[in-house]
């Protein structure tokens, strides 16, 4: 549904997006994931026809984003950072005219809206003034503006923002029910967000693309070790090295004096058996032991910054259960 | 509906929920309707004057009233057009909604020309008010109707070109107040190049500056003159003023 083939953005001397290509097809969630100021923005831009790329292609539905902006437009509801909302309309009016100026009219216009307006919970506030309404309500009805005319192709930019907790479950879950029939593509500082939503994640930086994959294979590929968290009851002075003597250890970091320990393995050996086998034979008191992988969050921290080496430390205080 | 009426008919929605269109129409009726009041009492006393002179007095209110009025509104206009024009795109690009109007399926042409239907037609009902003078006055007096009436006509075509200044002082930035002075700015502009253009005297040049101010061809019409070449003047000039909005408007993707 949409292609991007090494687009290129420069605003004068400073180059905001470089040879980006990725693509997305029917019926795909694809996460955005990036720092502030990486690129995201701009290629929603470049993809919503709002701007053109100095060079490269963007093709939506089948139409270039250049040539047949008319098309494309048609083809996708836009949610911009920030709620595209008239403060002295009310809900109703604003999405009349939403929908009036994407050709819906009657009993189409009547029934789209009625449409969104269940489905985003703003039955209550239908008849009052978006200036008054809170920040979570009118990203709804940012939202409920963009899938007015229920096109193929969503995208959202950062569409959890601003929202309570309830609320981002609940258009988590809408995305979800959108995958199969629309493509989206959503950008998010949120990384559990993307974890949970979406079959493919962009992580881009300094306008490149630094990685594209499924969440969990993200996190599989980056994982130069495998890695176990071991919690013992009462550990002795040598439980450190015995723990490094048993196959396939490379390293052992101690965490302090909670007995917890941070076990680096070969990649693909489960050392688990093994070392269950050690600590209850040597009366250490094993009271958990578990594999953990790394979480979106490490890759994305190992991705975007590019000179800094991952320091081992820094690992033992980011580790969380794999999930 | 088109999407170019949806845009006017939001426009107008726009307009009326704020308060400006009621400060702008109230200031414009007041002073308007103060003018007249005052013409016509200034009028009443020239024919008192006459009428002890001469015995008897026959009063031109064209001349004594409507030219004045005319030329007055004119004034008017300069200052409040710009307060209802500075908000179109300014307050779109402010509110970010700018970027939602460039990403529907509407052409930027319908966006620019909606926009200044919108405020047209407002500028219309407010003008439409102050038609209550000449019909008050015709119930009391006789005057000839056809110079009020091409007056009225010199008057939308010059508002519609206040506008259109406005539209494009509107789309070149994103601060509403700076919008307001730039229209002011350009049209005192305008109407200061037949003063330079009077002083170059009667020569091509002069002319030519001559004629891009909107005066002499306001003045005709406002004389009872309907003359084709003052027509075109007002229809290129709006069009001319819309399509550099069109062009400001659509250069401002690029950045």
């Amino acid at each position: 549904m949409i292609e991007v083939q090494q687009i290129t953005k420069r605003y004068g001397q400073h180059t905001a997006l470089d040879r980006v290509s990725f693509s997305v097809a029917k019926g795909e969630v694809l996460a955005f994931l990036g720092p502030n100021g990486a690129g995201k923005t701009t290629t929603m831009r470049i993809l919503t026809c709002f701007m053109p790329s100095t060079e490269g292609t963007a093709k939506v539905a089948g139409f270039d984003c250049a040539d047949q902006p008319m098309e494309v437009k048609r083809r996708i509801g836009y949610l911009p950072e920030t709620p595209p909302v008239y403060q002295e309309l009310t809900v109703a009016e604003y999405l009349t005219f939403v929908g009036r100026l994407r050709g819906l009219s009657g009993k189409t216009l009547t029934s789209s809206m009625q449409r969104e307006v269940e489905r985003l919970g703003l039955g209550t506030v239908q008849q009052r003034l978006i200036g008054n309404l809170s920040r979570g309500f009118r990203q709804r009805v940012g939202l409920a503006q963009a899938l007015l005319h229920d096109p193929p192709i969503l995208i959202l930019d950062e569409p959890t923002v601003g929202l309570d907790p309830k609320q981002i479950i609940e258009i988590r879950e809408l995305i979800k029910n959108l995958a199969g029939s629309h493509s989206v593509i959503l950008s998010t500082h949120i990384l559990p967000e993307a974890t949970a939503v979406c079959q493919r994640v962009v992580i881009i930086s300094g306008g490149r693309i630094v990685a594209e994959d499924t969440p969990e294979q993200l996190s599989a590929r980056l994982r130069q070790s495998e890695k176990i968290s071991l919690t013992l009851k009462s550990p002795v002075a040598d439980t450190n090295s015995r723990l490094k003597a048993v196959s396939g250890v490379q390293n052992v970091f101690a965490g302090g004096d909670s007995g917890t320990y941070l076990l680096e393995c070969e990649l693909g050996k489960d050392v688990r058996e093994e070392v269950a086998r050690l600590a209850v034979a040597s009366g250490w008191g094993l009271l958990e032991l578990k594999a953990i992988s790394m979480t979106l969050e490490d890759v994305f921290l190992q991705l975007t910054r590019h000179e800094e080496a991952l320091a081992p430390d820094a690992v033992v205080a980011s580790v969380e259960p794999a999930g | 509906m088109t999407p170019v009426q949806a845009i006017i008919a939001k426009e107008l929605r726009s307009y009326f929920v704020s308060p400006v269109v009621y400060a702008v129409g109230a200031v414009f009726l007041l002073v308007v309707g103060l003018l007249a009041y005052l013409y016509v009492v200034f009028a009443g006393a020239q024919a008192i004057q006459l009428m002890q002179v001469q015995g008897s007095a026959q009063l031109n209110l064209n001349d004594l009233v409507f030219r004045n009025l005319f030329a007055s509104t004119r004034f008017i206009l300069l200052i409040i057009l710009p307060i209802l024009t500075m908000r179109l795109f300014a307050e779109e690009r402010k509110l970010r909604t700018f970027e939602f109007l460039l990403t529907s399926p509407i052409r930027i042409n319908e966006i620019v020309v909606g926009k200044f239907m919108g405020v047209f037609l407002v500028f219309l009902g407010l003008l439409g008010l102050t038609s209550i003078m000449p019909l008050m006055l015709a119930l009391f007096s006789d005057f000839d109707w056809y110079p009020v009436l091409t007056g009225y006509l010199g008057l939308v075509l010059l508002g519609a070109l206040f506008l259109s200044v406005g539209v494009l002082a509107s789309a070149l930035t994103e601060n509403q107040i700076v919008a307001a002075f730039v229209s002011i700015g350009l049209l005192l502009v305008l109407w200061l190049l037949s003063g330079l253009g009077s002083l170059l005297g009667d020569t091509a040049v002069g002319q030519a500056v001559s004629y891009v101010s909107f005066m002499e061809h306001y003045d005709h019409l406002v004389r009872g003159l309907v003359d084709t070449k003052d027509l075109v003047y007002f229809f290129s000039a709006v069009v001319l003023m819309l399509f550099l909005a069109h062009r400001v408007v659509d250069s401002a993707r690029w950045k």
